[in-house]
């Protein structure tokens, strides 16, 4: 089976904090991790491959230290390993990506399955796998936690709010895949060695063909038009005492003054 | 009143409207106010004589109403098929997802077939009158951030919205509102996908989502013997046990109780953070709840700036005094 696994780089949110002074996020030296979503999808792409034989090939548009990201993916199985990356990619929404990161699949092979994680954690949006599914011209099925192959395609089962549901699939399929699939495995020795010295192969707008004109901040339909704090509750009580059965007492009467008990 | 439009995309499963429909089409009575814009839905199902007075009642002036058998409930290719086509011939201003396992899967695809912008996971519209643009905020990194987000120049300016941000306002009982019956032709729409299964899990315990009090253990809680007092004070309150991330990871409860960014997002009346730092990861779970009680030990730990009442002292003695005083007071 030939499998592809989209990634992102993402700072990590366990270690990123607020400033108090300015109300931003403070970013510098937080190390940047692979999408703790992506993980979940990068382990879906391994066990099939435990399971049915192939290839795992994982693919990533952003900066050039995101080839970090890729090292690790291979560090726990992977294959092989595309970096996508180029200036004018810059500025670029969930529509432009999703286009450019379509083409680079398409020209990385002819993949059997193309999986995502459920979301991004910087940008939350959960956009760019039907999009990229869309411009390939094959199925996308969201939320699947457990997928397996059958004569025509696949079988995925997908979460929803109340359940899930079974769905076939027939052909090559994208899927993106939620946190409660799996847990993503450790590296092995042998991995983290062939990760040092595995080589990524790097594509800029010129090697995959793009039009121009729907790349980068060119090509999103979307802008941001501003970027805010959300406000800090400044009327915030504090109870302190010795005698924790005070501070109880005196929570309990806060909460009963406001009738939320 | 100009005869543009805002479209909203009535969800329907098994016949029935989904909450966040009726949300949207009550935010959607707003911003038609502000905009002169007519609010209209569009339906999708397999029969629509139950459906369509119900979106008249939430203000839709219009319903395109598309009825096929193989419209009965969400299938990608067929309902982005038809979306995009009603789309492409009638041209809305705005079209309105919920942000639902439904709407965040098909609005995406929609967007990319139609090169309209879209903005995911919105918890507030508004309309600027000057430059006549929908104005979409909505959080980013987990909620730390809020960004408002613009679509210039593509048509139609599309947003995924999150359930129960928005209130629901029903005009009345008999709303009046006017019919389109849109002709459906998935002939040559390959049948690509199948849905073969669908089951619809008993929840057994408080559902967090749905709670309306939680109570949450972090790391300060010690270890996994100690989850029992804040299950105990849970049980007290009917509330939903909740969890951070650092007690899922360390496997002291299941990740089901997951509050966070890679978990649940909560909006309960009521949520009681026990020795919870605050992570980032954890707040964007959290930080949208009506009233945000913290219990800590650390007086500067970053859980108290989205608290309304922080306790700062020792969990171990305030969660069972809590426990149990509330018990007293029941009686």
């Amino acid at each position: 089976m030939n499998i592809a696994v989209c990634i992102k780089q993402v700072p990590d949110s366990d270690k990123v904090t607020i400033d108090r002074e300015t109300n931003r996020l403070n970013r510098t030296g937080v190390p940047s991790v692979i999408n703790p979503f992506d993980e979940n999808a990068i382990e879906l792409g391994l066990q099939l491959k435990d399971k049915y034989g192939g290839k795992v090939t994982v693919i990533t548009m952003g900066p050039p230290q995101a080839e970090q990201a890729l090292r690790d993916c291979i560090a726990v199985g992977a294959d092989d390993a595309y970096l996508i990356t180029d200036r004018k990619f810059a500025g670029a929404d969930t529509w432009a990506t999703s286009y450019t990161l379509s083409l680079a699949v398409q020209k990385a092979g002819n993949f059997d399955v193309v999986l995502f994680g459920k979301q991004a954690i910087d940008g939350d949006t959960a956009q760019v796998g039907p999009g990229v599914a869309y411009f390939m011209d094959i199925p996308v099925i969201t939320y699947v936690k457990e997928a397996e192959k059958t004569d025509k395609g696949f079988k995925v089962k997908r979460v929803t709010e109340e359940g899930y549901q079974v769905w076939e699939v027939d052909g090559q399929a994208a899927f993106t895949v939620v946190k409660e699939a799996n847990t993503m495995r450790l590296p092995s020795l042998k991995g983290k060695m062939r990760a040092k010295s595995a080589t990524i192969t790097t594509w800029g707008a010129d090697d995959i063909g793009v039009e121009e004109e729907k790349i980068g901040l060119k090509g999103s339909p979307t802008i941001v038009r501003k970027v805010f704090s959300p406000p800090i509750k400044t009327n915030r009580e504090t109870i302190q005492n010795e005698d924790p059965k005070q501070s109880v007492k005196e929570l309990l009467g806060k909460l009963k003054e406001r009738k939320l008990i | 009143m100009s005869n543009k439009e805002i479209w909203v995309f009535a969800e329907q499963r098994e016949g029935v409207l989904s909450n966040a429909t009726l949300e949207l089409l009550s935010e959607g009575q707003i911003l038609a106010k502000k905009s002169g814009y007519t609010l209209c839905a569009m339906l999708l199902s397999s029969d629509d004589t139950n459906l369509l007075q119900g979106l008249y009642n939430y203000g839709a002036k219009k319903v395109y109403s598309a009825v096929d058998k193989k419209l009965a409930f969400y299938q990608n290719d067929y309902y982005s098929k038809v979306i995009s086509d009603l789309i492409n011939e009638n041209k809305p201003e705005i079209v309105l997802y919920g942000a639902t396992s439904v709407g965040r899967s098909l609005a995406p695809t929609i967007a990319v077939m139609v090169y309209a912008g879209l903005t995911a996971d919105c918890t507030e519209l508004d309309f600027d009158t000057e430059q006549m643009l929908l104005l979409q905020t909505r959080p980013a990194f987990g909620g730390n951030i809020m960004a408002t987000i613009l679509c210039p120049n593509h048509r139609p300016q599309m947003s995924t919205v999150r359930p129960n941000v928005f209130k629901k306002t029903k005009l009345s009982e008999n709303e009046k509102g006017e019919k389109v019956a849109v002709k459906v032709d998935l002939s040559k729409v390959k049948e690509r996908m199948r849905l073969i299964e669908e089951t619809i899990e008993e929840m057994d315990a408080v559902d967090l989502c749905e709670a309306e009090f939680i109570v949450s253990g972090g790391r300060g809680i010690g270890g996994p013997e100690n989850f029992p007092k804040i299950q105990a004070l849970a049980k007290e309150l009917g509330a939903a046990v909740g969890a951070s991330r650092a007690t899922v990871d360390a496997g002291w409860i299941a990740h089901f109780h997951q509050v966070g960014q890679t978990g649940k997002t909560v909006c309960p009346k009521v949520y009681i953070a026990c020795g919870i730092s605050g992570a980032i990861q954890h707040l964007a779970g959290m930080q949208s709840s009506d009233f945000i009680v913290a219990i800590n030990k650390d007086p500067q730990a970053p859980i108290f700036d989205v608290a309304d009442i922080g306790v700062v002292g020792d969990l171990h003695e305030i969660v069972p005094e809590l426990t149990s005083q509330i018990k007293a007071l029941k009686k």
